[in-house]
């Protein structure tokens, strides 16, 4: 459905130190270097998959959405999104696509949201029956109805963003890009809107491309990661690939009667223990957990065990770490 | 146009949300070229004619200048404003949109104070057709309509070439509004008062004498030669607009986007 291949893009961005002198300096003798954005990416995404577009800050997420989206040109490299290719059939193009940018927004902030939604309307072409019906569904899954007649201005982050994801679902689109859906929303509205990604992706088989910093947006929604830093694709697969290669530990927290037995099993390392608890880490490469709480269970009177897995976000500040960036 | 309509109602719609300070520009509006024609007035005070052309004849070049680059800053604001839809990473939203770029913009903004200005150019051209010695017949009119149409597309097309330029500075140019308010002034008088090299810049790179030096001889009774080239000419400013489009287009291709 959606096919890259070795897509490259770089900026030219002006050099200029601090000061005055410099400032002027430029003005006439203007230094610039080359930051390369995208070197050689290339993945495919299939028909109703969710898949998250990580990377720290300056990786190039952006830029690729920009240009799978049909903003930007890139220097090299092959797109093609349902037959059309982005930059050339740009107006074919994104009619097959709906974007969120968190931080922009697409509503005309002094008008209601109901006029704004019929004016999207009418740029889309869509006919009347088929824009009453989604619109309908729309606002009953979005829970939108009280809103549409309050200016933009006036709404609360949280409302904007449902009402955001609404509009750009109004013609509906095949693919959904979501640039930073979460940002800044509270935990109520950041939970309605990974619920409402889900059920639309159920739904219409509605393929969604997301980028976040917020690693529960992607635990919720994406079952697959594409991992990009410095303008390369470092990684690309499951979740649960990425777990089972990054979380080699597993947490077990113990709880039982008083006991002070030290404890010594190989591939166990005690985090911290006190008289009646302690939580351990075990190396799953050296022993089962299964095991490890057989061991524990016969010095110790066990009152209750549980395991844990490590935190994406910790997995993922590792993998950045891994490959430097 | 169905689209364009739909947006300039909207625009209205968000303008009304702030109905005095809009009463307050579209008065300034009035005023302000109000007082340039004020001046035109005391210049022919003490020069009973410049270069052969009396009071009503200038304000009648006056008069169609002014309404058509006030009709090109109604429609066409949203390109003399581009570089904020740059800054502020709007023209994204347009580019993800299946309607051309052209449209959109003009689509942005409608600069319904300008209505000011208008009216006081329709002030100067209803004075000066008072006093004009001239017959009209169908042809003049129609010639003055076509001068006041390709007026507005030079102007239109000045805004998109300085829109065009934000693609690659970001920032919106200054040079541009030499072209279009100083176009602006300079073609408010007929052209051949000026030296030799105005008239052919006005001419040749910016086609103001379609608009204003040709037609308005053949109007006044003053053109010598070929009367329908005279007529005609002002089609040669509306197809100034092309070249513009297509560097407009050109400029799209560079866009680099902004942030995050």
């Amino acid at each position: 459905m959606i096919e890259v291949e070795s897509l490259s893009k770089s900026f030219k961005v002006a050099k200029r130190s601090a000061g005055i002198g410099s400032a002027v300096k430029s003005l006439f003798n203007p230094q610039y270097s080359v930051v390369n954005a995208l070197e050689d990416i290339s993945f495919q995404i299939d028909e109703g998959e969710i898949v998250g577009y990580i990377g720290p800050n300056g990786a190039g997420k952006s830029t690729t959405i920009k240009i799978i989206s049909g903003v930007l040109v890139p220097d090299s490299g092959k797109c093609k999104i349902l037959g059309n290719t982005p930059w050339e059939n740009r107006i074919k193009h994104v009619k097959n696509i709906g974007v969120v940018f968190g931080q922009r927004s697409q509503l005309w902030w002094d008008l209601p949201v109901i006029d704004s939604f019929n004016l999207l309307r009418d740029i889309y072409r869509v006919p009347e029956g088929e824009y009453r019906k989604t619109l309908n569904l729309l606002i009953s899954i979005l829970d939108i109805s009280s809103l549409l007649t309050t200016p933009v201005r006036q709404l609360s982050l949280g409302q904007r963003m449902r009402c955001e994801i609404a509009a750009s679902l109004l013609h509906n689109p095949k693919i959904l890009f979501l640039d930073e859906p979460t940002i800044g929303l509270d935990a109520v509205s950041k939970i309605a809107v990974r619920n409402f990604i889900k059920t639309i992706n159920q739904e219409r088989k509605l393929t969604v491309i997301l980028t976040t910093h917020d690693m529960n947006d992607i635990e919720a929604l994406a079952e697959r990661i594409i991992l990009i830093g410095k303008g390369q694709i470092l990684l690309d697969g499951t979740l649960t690939d990425l777990k089972k290669r990054f979380a080699s530990h597993k947490i077990v927290k113990v709880d039982f009667t008083e006991n002070t037995k030290s404890i010594n099993i190989e591939g166990v390392k005690i985090l911290n223990r006190s008289k009646e608890s302690m939580a351990l880490s075990v190396d799953l490469d050296v022993i089962k957990v299964s095991d490890a709480i057989g061991f524990l269970a016969k010095d110790l009177d066990i009152l209750d065990v549980s395991v844990h897995s490590r935190p994406v976000e910790e997995i993922i500040v590792d993998l950045y770490k891994v490959y430097q960036i | 146009m169905k689209l364009y309509l739909r947006y300039v109602s909207v625009l209205l719609k968000s303008q009304m949300q702030y109905r005095t300070s809009f009463i307050l520009v579209t008065v300034g509006q009035f005023f302000i070229p109000f007082f340039m024609f004020i001046s035109v007035l005391l210049l022919f005070q003490r020069f009973s004619t410049i270069a052969g052309w009396t009071l009503y004849e200038v304000a009648l070049c006056y008069a169609v200048i002014n309404i058509s680059s006030s009709l090109s800053e109604c429609f066409a604001r949203g390109f003399d404003t581009f570089s904020m839809l740059i800054v502020r990473g709007e023209f994204d939203r347009i580019l993800v949109r299946p309607r051309t770029t052209l449209l959109q913009i003009f689509g942005t903004k409608f600069e319904f104070s300008r209505i000011g200005r208008l009216s006081q150019g329709f002030i100067a051209l209803i004075f000066s057709l008072m006093y004009l010695d001239v017959s009209w017949d169908l042809y003049r009119v129609l010639t003055l309509l076509l001068m006041i149409l390709s007026g507005t597309f030079i102007f239109t097309g000045l805004y998109i070439l300085g829109a065009t330029l934000c693609f690659w500075t970001v920032e919106g140019l200054e040079v541009v509004n030499i072209l279009t308010d100083g176009g602006r002034n300079f073609a408010q008088y007929p052209l051949s008062i000026y030296q030799e090299w105005v008239k052919k810049f006005f001419t040749y790179v910016i086609p103001f004498a379609s608009v204003n030096y040709l037609p308005l001889q053949y109007l006044l009774n003053k053109a010598n030669g070929n009367l329908l080239a005279h007529m005609l000419a002002p089609i040669l400013g509306i197809l100034f607009i092309i070249p513009c489009i297509l560097i407009w287009n050109f400029g799209v291709k560079h866009y680099k986007s902004t942030g995050s």
